[in-house]
């Protein structure tokens, strides 16, 4: 980066030492300690402990649930974030802004209330209650009801993360693909998608960790039936509430875990998408 | 869109066929969690022993208030077993699920087991508890649920305020008593488990008002020379009360089953069972067997000291009652 | 600034977290392009059906019993103290975030050190680690008998079962709100007006103040509004720690979940439509003042 090069803007070698460290200890007293905390209580009593946690058929039956709501929540915000960046950011029509406050909305809604809004409508005495009833029909306190909660927190991830970066790259390229006569699917699937897949990668493998990761939403309308209808996190609050605390901090470790397996596939996915970004821009540079 | 439909449907679909064999949903709250593990055992063994067929009994363990919630609002349990008889006074009245005398269905009171409330104290007792009264000095830190949120800590409370009541003789007097109990209570967890985790592992507190079977429990999972219990002279008589939802049951097909795991609470092995995690048992020579576990000291009921939990809870627990009131006016 | 020219300058990364600078660039007016009808309809069926309906349920059932009673429910003493205490909490970590959000996001784009990536990678680790477990985490780390929570009580501090508590999950809730929204605008400012800064005499600290905080400006504070949100309705990772004491540390979801247990919907979903409303209001502000900031800059 030509910033970080540039000795005449850029800092003294002594303030970089001391942001730097400033910036490493906030992030290792408020991130780093944490998770050491996880994995040090994980560990406590050896790894046969942990593994002993994991290998067990209620912590199974919860992590199939998890991936199983991830599986259905992801898609669904995918396909939905990309139909709504596409109309954000082609597209000048009123009200933009206000479709954008409440694509942002499920962020600032509490998880409590995620929840209950599903049991306002869906409870035995909820709007559509007595319906579902009359055709035995269970979404919440069922499989449902879980993924429903899921793909409310997960909402903004991928039509957050997409529409930034469609309206910076603009419409030229596609309307050129247009005007050359090319489908609407063709002109999405051949340009558009070509340009915005990096961002579109790194938005749903953030929608799945922090779908993976749920807890107070889905608390509400999981019922809590041991192998049925918990999912991961529900399980270590079980575990943990069963002064269980090896295995609690274990089944954490497994979720810290996948979270960090997607961080790590995040990190990959950046640089390949500054190299593609760093290729493109030579390119461009060779052509003029 | 067509793909997240589908999944839904098929989700909706193994939600509806998931009943093949019987099976039972107990649907309790959260101190039972051992006791149930080993019961549910117990009674499958003796359901097929007598003719029945393969059983699986589900688990669903929470606070007691939002476990009675959550079968009001849908959660299809078979059984209900949960801290008070207020929770599932409300299954009946707001969920109409059983009916309102369900109280009636089964032995004393539909509690198969009773339990008490007790002072748990770190080793060697350094604070000098001995009863209630200690728990109001200056520099004595309590930790109790919040009566709000949690079943167990209406137990705390009511039994406190006995207390009060029966030393100091009046229930203005006992109100002052809890305002400064309630003064020194340092953090007011939402669940039981919650409160003895910070006593135990977080070490806060002086005192612990718990369950006498969790301060049992804590004992044995979290050291036994670590804590000790302290039988304050006046105590509450908790009742925690187990039902056959009906509704529910009919619409499953399981009320025989149900009926029977209820039955069988009652049963030797029952009485054993609970009685083995510290559950008092109702049966007198299953209770003689145990004694030495369980230390006598008066009891009150709260149907005799208080009314009954539906007043009970509207002069003490209810938004604006006494309970609130102390806070308020701190 | 062209979009092109911009693309050229500095990849358009898929870092760009809600980033603002997207936000004042300029994109046509165009009705060349087909799918308008097709998206908008998906997008507003979708959030319809996930958002907007179980939404207005609630509303619909926090005022089934008139004005009157939401108002009573959304007023009374202790539900006002935990507004307090969810506010000021929410407003404290926003603003310990905000500060070191950008501090984290400046050492992340500008410096290169061992540890950069992982550091980097970490930042995200709050949207993925369940709540609750975080919660358990921080009180291990901050209670009395924890390992830092011990330092403090050596020196006389309590942190864990205070309000310091929550302030303390919600700003590792927080963070990456801010630095997400921070780091992709810091990484294609322009090195040029720094430089005509330097050039021009400008001490670092002056540039710092004069060039580069008003071009943040925009992201800091909707990294700012996205963190104070996510605070306001937080619960999982803060009952653990706050001690919960009613006018103290007793935040404002945890009463609606108290009020739950005792069956009381009105009053629970008059506090959640408050929280909601205060939320929305506050993002919609931020959107139309980006908005508005990037017309601004096209029309310069």
């Amino acid at each position: 980066m030509s910033a970080a090069s540039n000795p005449v803007i850029t800092e003294t070698r002594g303030v970089r030492v001391l942001l730097i460290a400033l910036a490493c200890l906030f992030l290792g007293v408020v991130l780093v300690l944490p998770l050491a905390v996880v994995v040090g209580e994980a560990l406590a009593k050896g790894l046969g402990a942990w593994w002993a946690a994991i290998d067990e058929p209620n912590a199974l039956a919860a992590l199939r649930l998890t991936l199983t709501a991830a599986a259905i929540a992801v898609p669904a915000n995918l396909v939905f974030g990309v139909c709504a960046a596409w109309a954000v950011a082609k597209f000048e029509f009123k009200g933009k802004q206000l479709l954008i406050t409440l694509i942002d909305l499920p962020f600032a809604v509490s998880p409590v209330i995620a929840g209950l809004i599903y049991v306002l409508l869906f409870g035995a005495h909820g709007w559509f209650g007595p319906a579902l009833a009359a055709h035995d029909l269970k979404v919440i306190f069922a499989v449902p009801g879980i993924v429903l909660a899921t793909v409310f927190v997960t909402f903004p991830f991928v039509a957050r993360e997409l529409i930034p970066v469609m309206q910076a790259q603009g419409s030229d390229e596609e309307e050129v693909a247009a005007t050359l006569g090319a489908s609407g699917w063709q002109t999405f699937w051949r340009v558009t998608l070509p340009n915005i897949k990096w961002a579109l990668l790194y938005g749903v493998i953030l929608c799945n960790a922090r779908a993976m990761g749920e807890f107070g939403a889905v608390s509400v309308v999981s019922g809590h039936i041991r192998g049925l209808t918990n999912t991961l996190p529900l399980h270590v609050e079980i575990l943990y509430n069963e002064y269980n605390f090896v295995a609690a901090f274990a089944t954490a470790s497994l979720l810290m875990l996948l979270a960090l397996i997607t961080l790590v596939l995040k990190s990959l996915v950046e640089a390949r998408a500054a190299a593609a970004a760093r290729a493109a821009h030579k390119a461009r540079e060779h052509n003029s | 869109m067509t793909k997240f439909r589908l999944a839904l449907l098929s989700a909706l679909t193994v939600a509806v066929s998931a009943h093949a064999d019987v099976t039972l949903l107990n649907v309790s709250y959260d101190p039972t969690r051992e006791l149930y593990a080993e019961y549910n055992a117990a009674f499958a063994k003796h359901w097929q022993a007598a003719g029945g067929e393969a059983i699986t009994i589900n688990q669903s363990h929470g606070g007691s208030g939002k476990q009675a919630r959550a079968v009001i609002d849908g959660l299809e349990a078979d059984v209900v077993t949960l801290g008070l008889a207020y929770d599932i006074d409300a299954i009946a009245d707001k969920g109409g699920l059983l009916p309102k005398d369900w109280q009636k269905a089964h032995p004393y009171n539909s509690t198969p087991y009773t339990s008490t409330i007790v002072l748990l104290v770190r080793k060697g007792n350094p604070k000098g508890i001995k009863d209630w009264n200690d728990l109001t000095r200056d520099g004595v830190a309590v930790i109790t649920p919040n009566p709000k949120t949690s079943g167990g800590a209406r137990w705390n409370y009511l039994a406190a305020w006995a207390y009060g009541r029966e030393t100091l003789g009046s229930d203005a007097a006992a109100r002052d008593f809890v305002a400064k109990l309630f003064k020194n209570v340092a953090v007011l967890d939402t669940g039981a488990r919650g409160a003895t985790t910070t006593f135990a592992e977080r070490g806060i507190g002086d005192v612990l008002i718990t369950w006498e079977n969790e301060a049992y429990l804590a004992q044995k999972e979290l050291g036994a020379d670590a804590f000790e219990i302290v039988t304050p002279s006046l105590s509450i008589l908790a009742e925690p009360p187990v039902a056959v939802v009906d509704k529910v049951a009919g619409k499953h097909g399981t009320l025989q089953a149900a009926q029977a795991y209820i039955d069988y609470l009652y049963s030797k092995e029952g009485q054993e069972i609970a009685a083995r995690n510290f559950y008092r048992p109702r049966d007198p020579e299953v209770a003689a067997k145990y004694a030495a576990r369980f230390k006598d000291t008066r009891l009150v009921t709260v149907d005799e000291a208080f009314g009954g939990w539906a007043r009970a809870h509207a002069e003490h627990f209810a938004d604006g009652a006494l309970f609130d009131q102390i806070f308020d006016g701190r | 600034m062209s979009s092109q020219a911009q693309g050229g300058a500095l990849p358009p990364l898929s870092r760009d977290w809600f980033r603002g600078r997207a936000w004042r660039d300029h994109f046509r007016r165009d009705s060349a392009l087909p799918g308008f009808g097709l998206t908008l309809g998906v997008s507003l069926f979708y959030l319809s059906l996930v958002v907007l309906v179980p939404l207005s349920a609630t509303f619909l059932k926090s005022f089934a019993f008139g004005w009157e009673t939401f108002w009573q429910a959304a007023t009374a003493p202790r539900v006002l103290a935990s507004y307090r205490v969810s506010f000021g909490c929410a407003l404290l970590a926003a603003l310990v975030n905000l500060g070191f959000g950008l501090l984290v996001a400046w050492v992340l784009v500008r410096y290169r050190f061992p540890g950069r990536r992982v550091l980097d990678a970490l930042v995200d680790l709050p949207f993925a680690l369940p709540t609750a477990v975080a919660g358990i985490a921080l009180t291990a780390l901050y209670a009395p008998k924890g390992w830092l929570g011990s330092h403090a009580a050596a020196l006389g501090w309590k942190i864990a079962f205070t309000p310091v508590g929550i302030v303390i999950a919600l700003v590792f809730i927080g963070l990456p709100f801010v630095v997400r929204t921070v780091q992709p605008v810091l990484e294609t400012l322009e090195p040029a007006l720094e430089e005509a800064a330097a050039t021009l005499g400008a001490s670092r600290l002056t540039t710092f103040r004069r060039v580069l905080l008003p071009a943040l400006l925009p992201a800091l504070l909707t990294g700012f509004a996205m963190a104070f949100a996510r605070g306001l309705g937080e619960y999982g990772s803060v009952i653990f720690i706050a001690g919960n004491m009613p006018m103290v540390s007793e935040v404002a979801p945890l009463l609606i979940i108290t009020k739950l247990e005792q069956y009381d919907y009105t009053g629970a979903t008059a506090i959640a439509v408050t929280l909601l409303v205060v939320s929305f209001v506050m993002l919609l502000a931020i959107n139309l003042l980006q908005a508005w900031t990037r017309r601004a800059g096209e029309r310069r």
